[in-house]
């Protein structure tokens, strides 16, 4: 199948990288790769379009001369423009109002409303201390309100008790009138599903709008959506307005061309991503990690983030120790197949390392299920400490010996000497822009941080 | 859900393109009014398939064929469209296949990742079989998610099905097991089992579902007789991952696609059919009993590039 967006810019900027002088038709060529790779990534084709008339004159020209390679150049560019358009800095969700601030919670059926709801709710609670009151509008999906009050006492947050039979702006009302006498902070309001196409819920929607004086009004949109995001997202800003976009099942392997596709039409900002069905799994929008990510140029930062929650303290920093001096032995790989299964399948770890669009396509293709990192594991496990270490000592008997004590084959051996090899090219590769120049040269990105060069 | 009488589909998808405030739904009628069909037209074709979700390979096949064809002929919006399903129905109508309810009790698995439909699109499926004087009992094997028992009650009760309960957090297989067995005691006709939205990359979630599988076949060997993967027509191209992934971990029978109601056109259907050739046996146009309407290649097709109903 296709390759994802990380992967194929990757494969483009290689090329770029190996040139040397960029001409125009070398920025021509690759942005016609770039315009499909977002394409395949399900950027919608007007949001396409945009992008690409922004960065070919900024690709062309002396901006490129003076950089110090032209690849480097392309991907500042073309990383630039994917910050700009993804929103330059983090915008949180604002509380900046008299109390009890209302926030409205908006999208298609299915989007992810209701666990969102819960999940902020639950969050503005714990972190940021504030006494939030949820009510769930929802009168068309069976057992709606009742999920919502569920997740409340999961999540320890307050839920409107509900009435049956009443109207959304009627508990819209009520919800109001509770939030202010019972001192709350926060009133989030859940809505039913709607199409934008749907013009009496439509028409609720805004009358509950009108009701409640919301101060966030957020489009809640998966993820995995594909080209219908610019029209849902230009509806429900033209009937609705649309402060925030909170983007859903970004735990998914879908590329998310939806978010630079709803933050291009609304304008409005990224706030809050999903990242599982949990009421933890929440995360603040970064617009330059996930530019970067789509770039395939990775995360570190978030990557050693996610990592330290999983494993021990020690053992992060050793890993985030190896990774900056570009190393990766059989240690580094057996705990990272131990991660992988702790964190529920191998794309989510992946996604976030450098170039690894390309090998997670590779193991694909060899046809690399969970079963094989178990496989994996066993023959690391039967190799000497010594050999882990080292992976250049081991030779034809060595090999032999460890895929017996494993149970497989010699080639699965080499099989997976051969993947530890390209992880650790691809540390070096890193490391080559050195993790302190990859950093800087991230800072140097941003407007007012370090130059690079 | 809107008050609005009962339309045909077509009928709403109009009224819905009507009143959308984009340019996309205005479709090859706004570009051909007749005119050649040159390399200009071509392009906008292709991008008018590739905003219907087709994918880039896939749309741009499908203007290479028409190239092939019609290369610079004199063409109007009503030949586009012959010419356009011309390319199109040779793959979606051998994917336009009722679904064949065959044993007693036949156990239909419906599975998919969250929020596409699954519950509802049982619902409608039990509403069809119960009009029909069929007994029909449903299996609440979503056991994660709030209020997903309550849900799937409530359609029970609409639509005068019986259902087989755990409680919260209980297995989804053994859920299953047990609903089988009442099945039988009760002599239904058809088991519609839901199950926990998940998405195809989680391992272990994946492992859940093909335990349910394993566990439904201790009972009956040829269970479940259908393995329906609902995909969300606001989907893009992550909906083909999803079939991959779905088919080879729970042998995926066939297909029903949701929420055609709306502006989003599926049409990464045609990769999906064109690769797995996969039965697509319904799809859901709202979120009512009445909602879901046997999968027609020809309207789908039509629909693609916004044409009217004939
Ligand atoms: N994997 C994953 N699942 C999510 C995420 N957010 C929500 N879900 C799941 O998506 C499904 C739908 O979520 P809901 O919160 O019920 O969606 P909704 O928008 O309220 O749905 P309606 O009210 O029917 O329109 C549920 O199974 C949730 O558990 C996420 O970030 N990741
Ligand atoms: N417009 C429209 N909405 C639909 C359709 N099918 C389902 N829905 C709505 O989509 C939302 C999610 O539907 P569910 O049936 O709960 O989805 P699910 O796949 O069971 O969700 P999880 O169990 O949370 O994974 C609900 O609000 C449904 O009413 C459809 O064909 N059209
Ligand atoms: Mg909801
Ligand atoms: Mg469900």
């Amino acid at each position: 199948m296709f390759e994802t967006l990380s992967g194929k810019l990757g494969t483009v900027l290689d090329r770029l990288r190996k040139r040397g002088a960029l001409s125009e038709a070398d920025v021509g060529e690759a942005l016609r790769e770039i315009r499909v790779a977002l394409l395949e990534a399900d950027v919608a084709l007007p949001v396409v379009k945009t992008f690409i008339d922004g960065v070919r004159p900024k690709a062309i020209g002396a901006q490129v001369l003076k950089s110090v390679t032209p690849g480097q150049m392309v991907i500042k560019i073309v990383h630039d423009h994917l910050v700009e358009m993804l929103g330059q800095t983090v915008e949180g969700i604002d509380l900046n109002a008299p109390a009890p601030v209302a926030i409205l919670m908006v999208g298609l059926q299915g989007s992810g409303k209701t666990t969102s709801t819960a999940k902020i709710a639950k969050r503005l609670q714990d972190r940021d201390k504030k006494r939030v009151l949820m009510a769930s509008l929802d009168v068309a999906r069976p057992a709606a309100q009742e999920q919502l009050r569920i997740l409340g006492e999961q999540a320890g947050v307050n839920t409107l008790p509900i009435v049956a039979g009443q109207m959304p702006v009627e508990i819209a009302k009520r919800a109001a009138n509770a939030a202010r006498l019972g001192g709350y902070d926060v009133l989030m309001l859940d809505t039913a599903g709607r199409l934008h196409v749907d013009e009496a819920l439509m028409s609720e929607v805004a009358a509950v709008r009108d009701a409640t004086g919301p101060h966030e009004i957020l489009l809640v949109a998966d993820a995995l959506t594909g080209q219908d995001a610019v029209n849902v997202a230009q509806s429900f800003k033209d009937r609705v307005g649309v402060t925030g976009i909170v983007l859903t099942r970004v735990d998914g392997d879908g590329r998310g061309g939806a978010a630079l596709s709803m933050r291009a039409v609304t304008g409005a900002p990224i706030k809050i991503m999903g990242v599982g069905e949990k009421l933890d799994a929440i995360e603040d929008f970064h617009p330059d990690r996930i530019a970067n990510r789509i770039l395939g140029m990775g995360d570190i930062v978030s990557l050693v983030e996610k990592a330290a929650e999983t494993i021990e303290k020690e053992e992060a920093e050793a890993m985030a120790a190896k990774l900056a001096k570009g190393q990766f032995d059989f240690d580094d790989l057996r705990q990272q197949l131990r991660q992988m299964k702790k964190m529920g399948g191998m794309q989510g770890l992946m996604g976030m390392l450098p170039g690894i669009g390309k090998m997670k396509q590779q193991m694909k293709d060899a046809n690399i299920d969970e079963s094989v990192l178990n496989r994996q594991e066993a023959i690391i496990n039967s190799m000497t400490p010594k050999e882990r270490r080292n992976p250049k000592v081991i030779h034809a008997s060595r090999k032999q010996r460890i895929a017996k004590g494993a149970g497989v084959s010699v080639s699965d051996v080499n099989r997976l000497m051969k993947q530890q090899m390209q992880m650790a090219d691809m540390m070096k590769r890193v490391n080559k822009l050195g993790q302190k120049g990859f950093m800087r040269s991230l800072g140097g990105m941003m407007p007012g941080g370090p130059k690079f060069n | 859900m809107t008050d609005a009488p009962k339309k045909g589909w077509f009928g709403r998808l109009k009224e819905g393109l009507a009143r959308s405030a984009s340019s996309l739904t205005q479709g090859v009628a706004a570009i051909f009014t007749k005119r050649k069909l040159d390399q200009a037209a071509l392009d906008e074709l292709e991008e008018l398939l590739i905003r219907a979700d087709l994918g880039v390979a896939t749309a741009a096949k499908v203007v290479a064929e028409l190239r092939r064809t019609r290369f610079d002929k004199e063409t109007g919006p009503e030949e586009i469209h012959v010419a356009l399903a011309a390319v199109v129905l040779p793959i979606l109508q051998p994917v336009q296949k009722p679904l064949a309810f065959t044993a007693k009790p036949h156990v239909v698995l419906v599975v998919g990742v969250n929020g596409v439909g699954k519950t509802t699109t049982i619902g409608k499926i039990a509403h069809n079989l119960t009009r029909d004087g069929k007994k029909v009992v449903m299996a609440a094997g979503d056991t994660f998610r709030a209020a997903a028992i309550e849900q799937l009650t409530i359609w029970a009760q609409r639509t005068g099905a019986s259902i087989v309960s755990g409680k919260v957090g209980a297995d989804a297989a053994g859920l299953a097991f047990e609903a089988l067995q009442k099945a039988r005691e009760q002599n239904a006709d058809v088991l519609l089992v839901d199950t926990a939205g998940r998405l195809q990359n989680k391992a272990h979630l994946m492992d859940e579902l093909a335990k349910v599988v394993r566990v439904l076949k201790k009972l009956d060997p040829d269970a479940p007789h259908s393995t329906l993967l609902v995909l969300d027509a606001t989907t893009g191209q992550n909906a083909i991952q999803q079939v991959e992934v779905f088919r080879s971990v729970a042998q995926i029978t066939g297909l029903v696609v949701t929420k055609l109601d709306g502006t989003a056109r599926g049409g990464v259907l045609v990769a999906i059919a064109e690769k797995f050739g996969l039965p697509v046996h319904w799809i859901g146009v709202g979120e009512t009993a009445d909602d879901l309407q046997p999968f027609d290649a020809e309207s789908f097709a039509r629909a693609l590039t916004g044409g009217d109903e004939k």
